[in-house]
């Protein structure tokens, strides 16, 4: 077995990245918004430290920068503003719980194995021990776009949309021993902006439908009556 | 030698019918340790299973040959797949006659006559504790497989003992995958020994038992039997976790010295993951039956995402 | 280097100058002197890239192809500035936005410039991802200015759609760094697209496919490519009138631009497999159905500026099947369609913008005999719809007559889908066209003050263009054919 020869560091990546997968998981079946904010915040905790576990084993210098980063953004940043905006739309008991709960978890099963698939001819050219941990990025970007089709509150799609950000930044340190550093500020500066539009628009949506159901949102559509285009 | 392996392993298979109860004392000790009682002695289900044995029989005038038949076909069937298991010692010819399937196998025969016996008095309780029963095995065996495959397939052999040898070799790993499989085992040796949260054996409440409803019109040594087998398997669980993700102390030779390593250790082990169990059933509150498939669902989810972890992550590592 | 600092730094000032500028009538003004030092800047470097060739820096590059896109995004932002100065007085005055919002939009509309401006003379594939996210973030307010549910709508389906699609071209852009961690001797340089294009054969080409999906995907959610189009006609139609000239003139062109810059290297990876050509297929795939069903939709529109975002579809499908198609003639053409199509189609929403301010409703028939009620609105509608269905003498002719001849050289069977497709479209707009200039106007319909200057402006350069292309114009548009095809057309 060729896990062997990793370094023990090294193997805690791959279980760090293994758990990633898993709160995506959870995330993806998590009814209540506060608990659902709590995973998001672990999981980028958990991207944090695979960062720098990577630093460590790797002895790559400017990963630190990056880990640091993604703990402050990911894991205590973003979910306190979200946090925050909960708080303040009164959503704190809203719980939204999937139609089939059972066939989300296959159809993330299925994307996992999806992302494997179109991963493994890559994962041949390998480069660093990280490379195994591209597919289960992808496989998170994949399954918080999955979260953001069945959640119908704009809460939680956000939550999803933030996700599929941490399967990015993931893909970024497991594939390539993270982005230059002006690209990975430039990323940082815009999900934090994102982010701070996402709470403006809240607000906004509430304003207008009185819900943060984002299916209500449907006056547009290419069958709209006369009536609806008066304004 | 050979005599000797099978005399170990004959007096391996006596030990695990003896520390059966023991377990099961441990674990309620425990329990009313952390309820703030002093509790029955540890050695009050033999006591209980003393009592049982030399009982009358009492027999429903419904029932049929198969009921008086079923304890006996349930005892032999979970004891012989508890013989299978790597107790104390690793190599022994018990193992090597039986694998991975051959052990879920004799746990499915001995619930099907579990489930037969449960609905031949004809009773409205033993019926419905059978189709509970099959329910939860349905969803549970699927989980259980999956993990144990996932398993398998590191050592490229559905053999425990390759399996533990396997593991014991390459020493200390993180696996990914044996994190998620020990979640998965763990959910599904709760829902199958009917512990908390998905069964209370403690109760006799109608609405909620289901181990307890099946065994409802036995009594005496039929009783006694059953409720043996039950504890067997606990025993039988606790072994499987322990020796599979913690092998480490199990005798690798015959040694005396390494067999009294092994019993000790697994002795060791046991006591933890008894106490382990008796915290989370002191903590956790029984769920109700319809959210029972949303657990084994969790457990199936591990277990997948065991497997596909070794494959993604370890393959190739 | 001066010029391209210049270039960057007055709409990044200018920005934020106009966030803190409190008098609306002086922050109108300031957007329009923002936007013609910009210009000025635009043409300086184009100057410079004439005489020198390529301008490279560190993180910038700068040459024929992407200064072409400069100076055009520039020329729009400063006609589009002259048209949103009264026309967002009045909305204002009308009260169906605030003091406050004003300030939003205008400091928006400058961050948007930057955004543009930076996508199109950066030479790193993640700064060019952080550029075209940031003009998503900076266009998305401003398609929700209006507080209408209809309006928030469109901002959370624009700002969804396009942040998923835009996740996943951050996807691809880390999987074409993996590739390039391979070749490059220097791991940092691994985003540089000039480095990367001079080894691109280098590139592994499993990797390099896989990125282009993600980035195809990705990119193309902002061209508007059919089938993650669904954001676009939205936000064109709930945005105020100048957002959608500058969106439909600007950003998907930028968003093509990426997509077009990342094919190049695709494609010099893929020389030497079995399906060199993979990257000019999918695009010409994607195009097509894009064109296709856009003009079918066209039909079935009861809002104008729906309806011209759906022209706007269609041909930034065509635009994209012909750099799909690759060749120097259809790139030659697709580039001066691009230019063509911006300059008519943001000349068209200005009209349109005109047009629903005098019919006080955007719905198509409720807008009736604008050319009774004020000629020039009529006609500007007139001229424009002529020239962007792509009828002689309009540049958009010229540009659609070289992508019909390139297909009929390589692909003639698909020059039969183009031709139909044309048809089909030009037929979309003329049954919506007819009765909104030509039907009887409805009583007490006044008309209004109108700007139409950029209009004049615009048309009269397409129509130029369809006459005669300057020298200068074909040279520039010939080198840009040689960057990326390789060969020179003249």
């Amino acid at each position: 077995m060729t896990l062997t020869v990793l370094t023990l560091l090294q193997q805690f990546v791959l279980l760090l990245a293994a758990l990633v997968l898993f709160l995506s998981f959870v995330l993806l079946a998590q009814p209540r918004l506060i608990a659902a904010i709590h995973l998001f915040a672990w999981q980028g905790a958990l991207i944090a430290a695979v960062t720098l576990t990577v630093a460590l084993a790797g002895h790559a210098h400017h990963l630190y920068f990056s880990a640091l980063l993604t703990l402050v953004l990911k894991a205590l940043l973003i979910p306190w503003m979200l946090h925050r905006l909960v708080r303040r739309l009164g959503l704190e008991r809203h719980t939204e719980a999937l139609r089939w709960p059972a066939l989300a978890m296959m159809a993330g099963v299925a994307l996992v194995i999806f992302s494997y698939w179109l991963v493994v001819p890559m994962v041949e050219q390998g480069l660093a021990f990280t490379r195994n941990i591209v597919a289960v990025s992808l496989a998170v970007v994949l399954i918080g776009l999955l979260m953001m089709v069945l959640r119908q509150q704009a809460v939680a799609q956000v939550l999803g949309f933030m996700s599929m950000e941490n399967g990015l930044f993931l893909a970024a340190v497991s594939a390539t021993a993270g982005m230059p550093l002006v690209v990975e500020l430039g990323v940082a500066f815009d999900v934090l902006v994102a982010m701070v539009l996402f709470g403006v628009f809240f607000f906004q949506i509430r304003e207008s439908i009185d819900s943060l159901d984002v299916d209500r949102l449907n006056r547009l559509t290419e069958t709209v009556d006369n009536e609806d285009l008066i304004q | 030698m050979i005599i000797v392996t099978w005399l170990i392993a004959f007096i391996q298979a006596l030990l695990i019918a003896a520390l059966a109860p023991l377990l099961i004392g441990w674990v309620r000790k425990v329990k009313a340790w952390l309820q703030n009682r002093r509790g029955p002695s540890l050695l009050q289900p033999y006591a209980d299973l003393r009592k049982l044995l030399v009982k009358e029989i009492r027999v429903p005038h419904t029932a049929s040959p198969l009921f008086r038949a079923s304890p006996y076909i349930v005892f032999v069937a979970i004891w012989l797949a508890a013989a299978t298991i790597p107790l104390v010692a690793l190599d022994l010819p018990t193992s090597r006659i039986a694998d991975i399937i051959v052990l879920v196998g004799l746990l499915a025969l001995a619930r099907f006559f579990l489930a037969l016996a449960g609905m031949d008095a004809g009773t409205a309780f033993g019926g419905m504790g059978a189709s509970r029963e099959m329910l939860i095995s349905a969803l549970a065996e699927p989980a259980m497989l999956v993990a144990v495959f996932t398993l398998a397939m590191t050592a490229h052999s559905t053999s425990l003992v390759s399996v533990i040898d396997h593991h014991l070799t390459d020493g200390f790993l993180l696996r990914p995958s044996y994190l998620f499989a020990l979640g998965a085992l763990l959910l599904v040796a709760l829902a199958e020994c009917g512990r908390i949260p998905v069964d209370n054996p403690a109760t006799h409440l109608e609405l909620t038992m289901i181990h307890e409803a099946m065994l409802l019109e036995y009594a005496g040594r039929h009783l006694a039997l059953m409720e043996w087998a039950a504890w067997i398997k606990l025993l039988l669980y606790g072994v499987i976790i322990a020796n599979l993700f913690f092998p480490w102390g199990v005798a690798q030779d015959f040694s005396p010295l390494a067999l009294g390593l092994g019993l000790a250790a697994v002795l060791f082990k046991l006591m933890i993951l008894g106490a382990v169990l008796a915290v989370s059933e002191t903590a956790l509150a029984k769920m109700r039956l319809f959210r029972v498939p949303a657990f084994l669902n969790l457990a199936l989810l591990l277990a997948l995402l065991g497997l596909l972890s070794h494959v993604i992550l370890e393959v190739g590592a | 280097m001066t010029a391209l600092l210049l270039l960057l730094l007055t709409p990044l000032l200018g920005g934020l100058t106009l966030a803190l500028l409190r008098p609306l009538n002086l922050a109108g003004w300031l957007n329009l002197a923002v936007s013609l030092l910009t210009l000025g800047a635009a043409v300086w470097l184009a100057w410079l890239v004439a005489t020198v060739g390529v301008i490279a820096g560190p993180y910038f590059r700068v040459d024929a192809f992407n200064v072409y896109l400069v100076v055009l995004t520039a020329f729009v932002g400063v006609t589009t500035s002259i048209f949103s100065r009264p026309y967002m007085r009045h909305v204002c005055a009308s009260g169906k936005i605030s003091a406050r919002s004003m300030r939003v939009y205008h400091s928006m509309y400058q961050a948007f410039m930057l955004t543009m401006l930076l996508a199109l003379t950066t030479d790193n594939l993640g700064v060019l991802w952080v550029a075209v996210e940031g003009a998503t973030l900076a266009t998305v307010l401003l398609v929700s200015l209006y507080r209408t549910p209809e309006a928030v709508e469109a901002a959370w389906k624009y700002f969804i759609l396009c942040g998923v699609g835009i996740a996943l071209a951050l996807f691809g852009t880390v999987l074409t760094y993996f590739a390039a961690q391979h070749v490059m001797a220097d791991p940092a340089a691994g985003l540089t697209w000039s480095a990367l294009y001079e080894r691109a054969h280098e590139l592994n080409p499993t990797v390099m496919r896989i990125a282009f999906v993600f980035l195809l995907v990705g990119y193309g959610t902002k061209v508007g490519l059919v089938p993650m189009h669904q954001w676009l006609p939205d936000a064109h139609s709930e945005g105020p009138t100048p957002m959608s000239a500058v969106l439909s003139g600007l950003l998907l062109n930028v968003a093509l631009y990426a997509v077009v810059r990342v094919k190049m290297l695709v494609d010099g990876s893929l020389a030497t497999t079995a399906t060199p050509h993979l990257a000019g297929a999918l695009l010409m795939g994607f195009g097509l159905v894009s064109f296709v069903v856009a003009g079918l939709f066209l039909h079935r529109q009861r809002d104008i500026k729906r309806m011209f975002s759906y022209s706007s579809i269609e041909h930034m499908g065509l635009m994209t099947f012909a750099f799909g198609l690759g060749g120097p003639l259809a790139t030659f053409g697709a580039l001066l369609h691009m230019l063509v199509h911006s300059l008519t189609k943001s000349a068209i929403f200005v009209t349109v913008g005109h047009a629903t301010h005098l019919a006080g409703t955007q719905a198509i028939d409720q807008i009736r005999g604008l050319i009774r009620t004020q000629p020039a609105i009529g006609w500007s509608l007139l001229l424009g719809v002529v020239a962007i269905a792509g009828f002689p003498p309009f540049g958009v002719f010229t540009s659609e007559f070289l992508l019909l001849t390139a297909t009929m050289q390589s692909q003639p069977w698909f020059a039969v889908v183009l031709l139909t497709g044309l048809a089909v479209a030009f037929a979309g707009l003329f049954r919506h066209l007819h009765p909104m200039v030509y039907g009887p106007a409805p009583e007490g319909q006044q008309p209004v003050q109108a700007n139409l200057l950029p209009v004049f402006i615009h048309l009269g350069l397409v129509l130029w263009l369809g006459l005669s292309i300057p020298d200068f114009l074909a040279v520039w548009l010939d080198r840009a054919t040689q960057l990326i095809t390789g060969m020179h057309l003249l």
